[in-house]
């Protein structure tokens, strides 16, 4: 047994925090209340720090099969946990491509002998993610994925992608579409606009990402499937997504820490690190990222972890490959550029971080009350720290953000109660 | 000439870091430099012993002759790096082949390279001064100071001038960096184009005046600009064909009757007679388009001479 002391314990139920004592019995929460006392229990002080459900990443890029020299199933389950995260949602674009069970079979083996953040993960839409023939998406539904993506490509027929949706609407889970045209974006580097020009380099226009959120939007109003956008980064975006809410349809949407947060003066310098799919936008855009935030148009934060190593990205900014990190930095970035400054509530930040992804994946996660499984994270809010590339523990260190200050630092993380990160001994072992 | 200056070491990726006074120092020194050009020995003593390493991964015909000419006027040792026959062909990025050639004892690269920001790369692995000789669309501030150079010796001041800038604005690195000194030096630019050749927001970036018709451009206009304009942007699907072109914005004599009496005819070359200016006009008196590579040297070796070592103002000979 773990007792947490004298934290503020965000209460998923109410939605809100309060101060209290959490008692955690090997798998799940056991009870929440005003000082409780258990003497069998290690304690975790917790005073003056914050206690959140484990947070819930519905995109990244884990890297395994394939290309694991920059990610694999380990070394991103512990990055993840070190940014407070105890469930995961990997995207299929692996090598070989995750668009059959056996594949999926070994991604969901290894996630279990890693046995710390929970795993799931998504399947491919199309066989190789080529968007030309449909996988084989009722096995993979089977054998348990939480959803349906070609993400980092994006079906360009329609035929096939309405195929897809109808093929796939019987499962009833969600496809999650990195909405992209490509005869729009083409070679683009950075937004179309004002820094494409400025820096000479091709654009990618906002029209790229809009033209595909309406084709989605339309499929799935047609076939009634859950569509999800990932990684939303145009004003327009959300304004088709907010009237496609008003209208009924199934539709849901993310945006990335680093969309919310930069725009696309932080290209300015060449900085490869900047460089991802879609681009960063204008302040234009990113104020209607925020908006769609407060008004739920924008149900989750999601990090869209892409990790690339070194060598790759350390290049010619056309030849460095999209994407960034996110997992160690997208809670502390969210919470110092928006909480902190008053734009969001610390709440809103942890719905979209906590219950909104897990009821799209409609899984048990992401929750802090009696009888949860005790996935669990712990914040000092208070401290201030240099995001440094040294620290972090993906294997890639691809980050805009680093050398940035940035506030609220993990100290402690519990999954199914049991610590897989935890700041220099934070949990003290009961005194017998 | 000033002598408060000190542009010794400082690298050239754009003209957005460099002031007006330093512009203008720059001209100064080449107005030197120029005489020297005309001399029977045209050479002077200033980088002897300073090793100059032109790197071009984009082939180039004037700007490369040009800076070679100007290391080589000043006593520096040149060498030129060309990505054709190279390791680059072999595989070696640019991280590697700058550690090695600096390994070899180099103080100044001259670079050149199809994707923009490649100059900071350089600078970043060697740690040396670093002239940007053209990097993708992006810059090419050496052309940019030898176009308003040009301009600068024959009206005195660029301050008020019309200068219209004509053509292929989108894919041009000439007209970026021309946009960033010419502004600098407060004349008012306008440029022209068809607007699928046109960047989005010159205006915002730029301050620059855009306009789509010819004639409206180069109203009244003190200098007209041409540039390169490339066939394959047809098949890119961004226009329908020369011949067209040629005839919205080609520059033609009839065309010019609108600018001013004593307009300055300029192309950044390589120019292509008969599309984007026809011989009749790139042949005139109005034209300095020959006067624009000489000064190029000039301006290069006033580059080389001031960032490598020598004080503005002193006496270069």
């Amino acid at each position: 047994m773990i007792l947490l002391k004298n934290g503020q314990v965000y209460l998923s139920d109410k939605k809100k925090f309060e101060k209290a004592d959490v008692l955690i019995d090997k798998k799940i929460v056991k009870k929440i209340a005003p000082n409780i006392e258990e003497s069998k229990a290690e304690i975790l002080d917790c005073t003056d720090k914050h206690i959140f459900p484990g947070f819930v990443d519905l995109h990244c890029h884990l890297r395994d099969p394939g290309y694991t020299y920059k990610e694999d199933i380990a070394s991103g389950a512990v990055s993840a946990a070190k940014g407070g995260f105890t469930s995961i949602c990997c995207m299929p674009n692996t090598n070989p491509v995750i668009d059959n069970v056996s594949t999926l079979n070994y991604l969901m083996r290894k996630a279990r002998d890693v046995g710390k953040t929970k795993i799931f993960v998504i399947g491919a839409m199309s066989k190789g993610l080529e968007g030309k023939e449909i996988a084989n998406i009722a096995s993979l539904v089977k054998s348990g994925v939480v959803g349906l993506s070609d993400d980092g490509n994006c079906i360009q027929n329609a035929k096939l992608q309405l195929n897809v949706m109808r093929y796939g609407s019987i499962y009833d889970i969600p496809m999650i579409c990195h909405s992209e045209d490509y005869s729009l974006s083409g070679d683009g580097q950075v937004n179309y606009g004002f820094i494409s020009t400025k820096l000479g380099l091709p654009g990618i226009p906002t029209l790229a990402e809009e033209i595909m959120v309406s084709r989605d939007i339309m499929l799935a109003d047609v076939t009634g499937t859950h569509v999800h956008i990932a990684h939303v980064s145009t004003k327009r975006t959300v304004e088709l997504i907010r009237q496609a809410k008003k209208d009924g349809i199934r539709v849901t949407a993310e945006v990335t820490p680093h969309h919310l947060v930069l725009t696309e003066q932080a290209c300015e310098g060449f900085d490869t690190t900047t460089k991802m799919k879609p681009p960063l936008r204008s302040e234009k855009d990113r104020k209607s990222l925020i908006e769609g935030l407060l008004d739920d148009t924008i149900d989750v934060i999601a990090t869209d972890h892409a990790p690339h190593s070194d060598y790759e990205k350390e290049l010619e900014f056309i030849k460095a490959p999209y994407g960034v990190i996110g997992f160690e930095s997208a809670f502390p970035v969210v919470y110092t550029e928006l909480v902190k400054k008053g734009i969001i509530s610390l709440e809103l930040l942890i719905d979209k971080m906590t219950a909104r992804p897990a009821e799209i994946i409609k899984r048990e996660v992401g929750m802090i009350k009696e009888g949860s499984s005790a996935d669990i994270n712990v914040f000092d809010l208070k401290e201030s720290f240099i995001f440094d590339e040294n620290e972090i523990l993906s294997k890639s260190k691809n980050s805009p953000f680093l050398g940035r200050e940035l506030t609220g630092r993990i100290f402690c993380t519990f999954c199914d109660g049991k610590v897989i990160w935890e700041k220099s001994n934070a949990v003290q072992k009961a005194p017998n | 000439m000033k002598n408060t200056l000190n542009l010794t070491r400082r690298n050239l990726y754009d003209l957005d870091d460099y002031s007006v006074e330093e512009i203008e120092t720059i001209f100064e020194t080449a107005k030197v430099m120029k005489e020297i050009n005309k001399r029977d020995y045209k050479k002077i003593p200033t980088l002897r012993g300073k090793t100059v390493v032109t790197l071009f991964f984009e082939d180039s015909t004037r700007t490369r002759i040009s800076f070679e000419l100007a290391a080589k006027r000043l006593s520096a040792d040149v060498v030129s790096f060309t990505s054709a026959g190279s390791s680059v062909k072999k595989g070696e990025g640019i991280q590697d082949t700058v550690y090695t050639l600096n390994a070899m004892g180099v103080d100044l690269y001259i670079v050149r390279h199809s994707c923009p920001g490649v100059p900071q790369l350089v600078y970043k692995y060697s740690g040396k001064p670093v002239l940007n000789a053209g990097d993708g669309r992006h810059a090419h501030p050496t052309q940019a100071l030898l176009d308003m150079f040009s301009i600068w010796e024959k009206k005195g001041s660029l301050k008020g001038l019309k200068i219209a800038i004509v053509g292929d604005i989108l894919h041009s690195r000439v007209v970026r960096s021309n946009l960033i000194g010419m502004k600098k030096m407060r004349a008012n630019v306008v440029v022209c184009g068809p607007r699928t050749l046109m960047p989005p927001k010159i205006d915002e970036v730029y301050g620059a005046q855009c306009l789509y018709d010819l004639d409206t451009a180069i109203e009244d206009a003190d200098v007209v600009m041409a540039l390169r304009m490339q066939l394959e942007r047809q098949t890119e699907g961004l226009f329908p064909g020369l011949s067209e072109f040629t005839s919205r914005y080609g520059l033609s004599k009839k065309v010019l009757k609108s600018a001013k009496d004593d307009v300055l005819i300029m192309h950044p070359g390589p120019m292509n007679r008969g599309v984007e200016i026809l011989p009749e006009v790139a042949d005139s008196d109005h034209s300095i388009i020959i006067e624009q590579v000489t000064n190029g040297v000039a301006i290069r070796m006033a580059l080389l001479f001031l960032i490598l070592g020598g004080k503005p103002g002193r006496e270069v000979a």
